[in-house]
């Protein structure tokens, strides 16, 4: 096979405020055959994205090539001329950037935005082009083509808008793919199907993919070869099966480390400390303040990128001893809660977005909307973790408003100790406000940009608990130091914090508040995989000394499972199953969290997934029946549609609902 | 318990007006910019000590004489000195847009914050009219109030304040909206915290910010209508010096004597383009995308 994209110690950098050129990429070398797939992989700021889109001679504003060269099939990428580099790009050489679905142009029907795709990218004749299009919608396996090229971005779903967006980049026959995590934002069971089309159109089509991604299971399940960069370097490339199964280094074993597994309810391992900032990687290995096995050599000179004995190549001193070493594999067991005391109780609880007038607008129905959250009954112990999952919409973010007041429900009721608590946090007494707190998923959103971290949290601390003065700094600094962060972040703003201090900050703050239970929604999402293990880390840690209740929101199963002593499965807003973590994870499960449970991708190239129901985004609950009734793999027939399915219990604290019996669910 | 950070606050409120300042004279807009608004400010002020003539003194036999040595930039029509003319000329438009844009940033921005907040049928209705409001042209709706009250500089002021306050309110509704929607205010409300502590300490920071930049542009562009007015005849009432009057009466000369008109455009133009230049900077300096401005 031919080299398709060849890269060649190419570095790239912008001069910083004090003059000096810092470093993004440095001296990198890569080069990508044609029907060959690489992933590029590593934490935040390594650089993954900067050398994907240099490929196409892209550098973002501020940023230059210092040195080093990027051909794409024969022709010098950086010494073409703008109309050239546009002939090329989106036509032999794709990109797909993240949230491309999104990024469609809302006033267009899909039709004429591939016919524009056609019309500047292939040589087809115009009046090809209608078929064309419809043959291409076929191509990334979306239903009924010719109904979608009518149709306008907003009446697709998310993960059908990533298939136009790809059909789009398909459209010029294009010889290279380059995928700016294409996945990231969907839902599981999307992502899967996405991931699935991906495989597909390479292999059929013999063409180059470039996957940019920091989520290694999604790497495992398309990429053939995988590179790891770290601090703008490669550190380890190999086969996929080689960086994900032996990696020979030690930063690569972090990162793997790093990752909660679906079948392990350990806590992940933290990989402490963060990568240099551009231009700070000093003169030796720039991984050595964060590495295990770090020598005095390692600091002073930097080591180089050498094939290893078991294929591919490693940039480490000690990388047979890394590969020997192993490390730790398994994390420390998380805390288990083991009471009965309830703490908090959500009965019949129903919420409704619903302003009748709007709604009916807006859905084009008449005014008995089925509410976004029905019937939702669970109760929580003291100083135990609920987990709930489901898809983007199910309403888990809807459900933890409502619990904070924020979002008054429609009805039901929710009690807290042994208080039911008013609706709304205008009729709540302080005491109850501080007793519950909610942490939320993009901490960037959730600090006042304005605020200094003392600022930030002498709010709570203020407003509860009246402390003043010197009293005040001293009781934020021991809380700062409990979310293991230093008393000289007391006069930081948050811009000048990374991702996963800003998420302590916040985590801070509801605990300076010292609530009873806190709401965590989604609160790793936003993060990366290391960052989020030492966070998943320290709220087990605060579970453990101060014995909180928590409700942890995510899509994510593996993160739920960590932390979960009980799981509750939603789906548009109803509940389809509860219980102990182990028995929704394992033995018999409802239709729908098979579902979920079969897309979850491992950072393993031998797993597998499961795609039983379609990746279609409901709109609205159905009116009567099986909320689960139109994507149901294992639809029973009319009695799904009419009658609400019943609870039935295969043990104690475990419910399922749906018309299948129990001995049948557990066939499957 | 653990011992208290001694370093010094390095995130105040002054410090960050500080580095905000820094910021904007690190670029060259802002440099330009700031230059150009601070030498009119100075000159406006000291004008009347430094001129070399009386702004009245006419002279018959010197009208509309080319620069010299003795007029730098030469006379007008009644043979008065444009030096001058010049640079008394701003006082009075820098008096008027001085008052009225701050009257207009504030009412503008506390209707446009209100509105965000209440948010609903009332702001669309509302909102509605003002973009009725904004479709018409502003020399229109001036002249209507001129005409009807008369001018002078006590029926400028909010008439000015008042026109230009209401581009000002979108600005603040929009900004107040994008605020709103961010989830350090849930967090805020779900804490507990009264009305006025929210809107004080979570959302009038971010939206000042926002406003700041908004008052900038209202300055140039009211300086610009103050002009127009004055060039029409509705504003600074002769023979006290003023650009838009001077540009007025030297225009039918122009052909002969350039200089009456170039020296009054000269000093308005690169008062306004200092203080765009300015608004630019400051913009970016604050990370605001002046991309979602509302149109005048
Ligand atoms: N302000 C709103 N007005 C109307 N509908 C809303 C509003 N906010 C959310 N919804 C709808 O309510 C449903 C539940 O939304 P919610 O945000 O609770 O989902 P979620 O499970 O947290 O999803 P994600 O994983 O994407 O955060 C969705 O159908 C959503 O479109
Ligand atoms: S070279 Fe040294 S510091 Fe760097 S990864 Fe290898 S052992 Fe660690
Ligand atoms: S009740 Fe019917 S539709 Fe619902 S999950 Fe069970 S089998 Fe599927
Ligand atoms: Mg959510």
């Amino acid at each position: 096979m031919s080299t398709l994209i060849d890269i060649r110690d190419i570095s790239v950098g912008f001069v910083g405020r004090d003059g000096r050129t810092r470093e993004v990429l440095r001296n990198i070398d890569l080069a990508v055959d044609s029907g060959e797939c690489v992933g590029l992989v590593g934490e935040s700021g390594s650089g993954k994205s900067t050398l994907a889109l240099a490929a196409m001679g892209y550098l973002k504003r501020g940023l230059r090539l210092l040195n080093g060269s990027a051909t794409f099939n024969g022709t010098d990428i950086f010494a073409q001329s703008r109309q050239e580099l546009e002939r090329i790009r989106g036509g032999q050489l794709a990109l797909i950037p993240q949230n491309s679905g999104q990024s469609l142009t809302p006033t267009m029907r899909i039709g004429a935005q591939l016919h524009e795709a056609l019309r500047l990218h292939s040589a087809l004749p115009a009046d090809h082009h209608a078929t064309k299009a419809i043959e291409l919608l076929g191509h990334v396996r979306l239903p009924d083509p010719k109904a979608i090229v009518t149709r306008f971005p907003h009446e697709l779903s998310g993960g059908q808008q990533q298939r136009v967006a790809i059909a789009m980049a398909l459209a010029g026959e294009p010889k290279a793919l380059l995928l700016d995590e294409p996945t990231t934002g969907l839902d599981v069971t999307t992502q899967a199907h996405i991931l699935e089309l991906l495989r597909d159109i390479a292999a059929e089509r013999g063409m180059a993919m470039v996957y940019v991604s920091h989520d290694l299971g999604a790497i495992a399940r398309v990429c053939t070869r995988v590179v790891v960069m770290y601090a703008g370097e490669i550190v380890l490339e190999g086969s996929t099966r080689h960086v994900l199964k032996s990696p020979t280094h030690p930063y690569a074993q972090g990162l793997l480390a790093s990752i909660p597994k679906l079948d392990c309810a350990a806590l992940p391992i933290a990989l402490d400390g963060r990568p240099p900032a551009p231009g700070d990687a000093g003169a030796g290995c720039a991984f050595a303040d964060r590495c295990a096995i770090v020598q005095d050599r390692c600091r002073s000179v930097r080591p180089q990128l050498a094939p290893s004995e078991i294929g591919g190549t490693v940039r480490c001193f000690l990388a047979e001893e890394a590969k020997r070493q192993k490390g730790r594999t398994t994390g420390a067991a998380p805390v288990r809660y083991s009471g009965d005391d309830t703490m908090l109780d959500l009965d019949g609880l129903s919420i409704s977005y619903a302003k009748p007038r709007l709604l009916e607008q807006m859905l084009g129905r008449g005014t008995n909307v089925p509410p976004t959250v029905d019937d939702i009954s669970i109760s929580v112990g003291k100083g135990e973790t609920l987990g709930l999952v489901g898809e983007s919409g199910s309403g888990k973010s809807t459900i933890l408003k409502a619990i904070a007041g924020l979002l008054p429900p429609a009805g039901g009721a929710v009690t807290a100790g042994d208080q039911p608590l008013p609706h709304t946090v205008e009729q709540r007494h302080p005491s109850q406000l501080r007793q519950i707190q909610l942490i939320f998923q993009n901490p960037d959103d959730s600090l006042n940009p304005r605020h200094t971290v003392s600022d930030i949290l002498e709010q709570p601390l203020k407003l509860y608990f009246g402390l003043s003065g010197n009293k005040l700094r001293a009781r934020s600094a021991e809380i700062l130091e409990r979310v293991r962060l230093g008393a000289h972040y007391l006069d930081r703003l948050p811009n000048q914090l990374s991702g996963g201090e800003k998420q302590r900050v916040a985590i801070a703050r509801a605990f300076a508040a010292g609530p009873e239970i806190v709401l965590c929604d989604e609160v790793t999402s936003a993060l990366d995989v290391s960052v989020q293990a030492a966070i998943l880390d320290l709220l087990n840690d605060l579970k453990k000394t101060q014995g909180t209740t928590y409700i942890f929101v995510s899509h994510d199963l593996a993160v739920v499972r960590v932390l979960s002593d009980r799981v509750a499965v939603l789906y548009q807003g109803r509940l389809c199953e509860i219980g102990q973590t182990h028995q929704v994870f394992g033995g018999e499960s409802h239709p729908y969290t098979k579902v979920l449970l079969g897309a979850v991708l491992e950072p393993d190239p031998d797993a597998e997934p499961t795609l039983a129901a379609d990746d279609v985004v409901e709109r609205a609950p159905p009116e009567r029946g099986c909320p689960f009734q139109r994507r149901c793999p294992r639809r029973l027939g009319a009695i799904c549609d009419t009658d609400a399915p019943p609870w039935q219990s295969p043990a104690t604290g475990h419910a399922i609902r749906c018309h299948i019996s129990l001995e049948d669910l557990n066939a499957d | 318990m653990t011992k208290i950070a001694t370093t010094p606050a390095e995130n105040t409120r002054l410090q960050r007006s500080l580095g905000v300042l820094r910021d904007v004279m690190a670029r060259p807009s802002g440099t330009i910019g700031l230059t150009l608004v601070a030498c009119h400010l100075i000159l406006a002020i000291i004008s009347p000590w430094i001129v070399p003539y009386d702004y009245k003194a006419m002279d018959s036999l010197l009208m509309l004489k080319g620069p010299s040595g003795a007029h730098w930039l030469g006379t007008d029509h009644l043979g008065r000195d444009v030096l001058t003319r010049v640079l008394l000329g701003g006082r009075e438009a820098l008096l008027v847009t001085g008052i009225a844009t701050p009257i207009a940033v504030i009412w503008g921005g506390l209707l446009g914050i209100f509105f965000g907040l209440v948010g609903g049928r009332l702001d669309e209705v509302f909102m509605r009219v003002v973009d009725a409001f904004l479709s018409l042209p502003w020399i229109l709706k001036m002249l209507v109030l001129i005409v009807t009250f008369g001018t002078g500089i006590e029926v400028l002021i909010p008439t000015l304040a008042f026109f230009y306050g209401i581009p000002v309110i979108r600005i603040a509704r929009a900004a107040t909206h994008d605020v709103v929607a961010r989830d350090f205010i849930s967090a805020a409300r779900a804490r507990g915290h009264g009305r006025i502590t929210v809107i004080s300490r979570e959302l009038l920071p971010n939206v000042l910010d926002t406003l700041m930049v908004e008052g900038a542009m209202r300055w140039s562009w009211m300086l610009l209508a103050f002009s127009s007015l004055s060039f029409l005849g509705f504003g600074v009432s002769p023979p006290k010096p003023d650009w838009g009057l001077m540009i007025a009466d030297a225009r039918g000369f122009m052909s002969f004597a350039p200089w009456g008109v170039l020296g009054p455009v000269i000093a308005l133009s690169s008062l306004i383009i200092g203080i765009n230049l300015t608004a630019d900077a400051l913009a970016k300096a604050l990370g605001i995308d002046r991309a979602q401005k509302a149109p005048v």
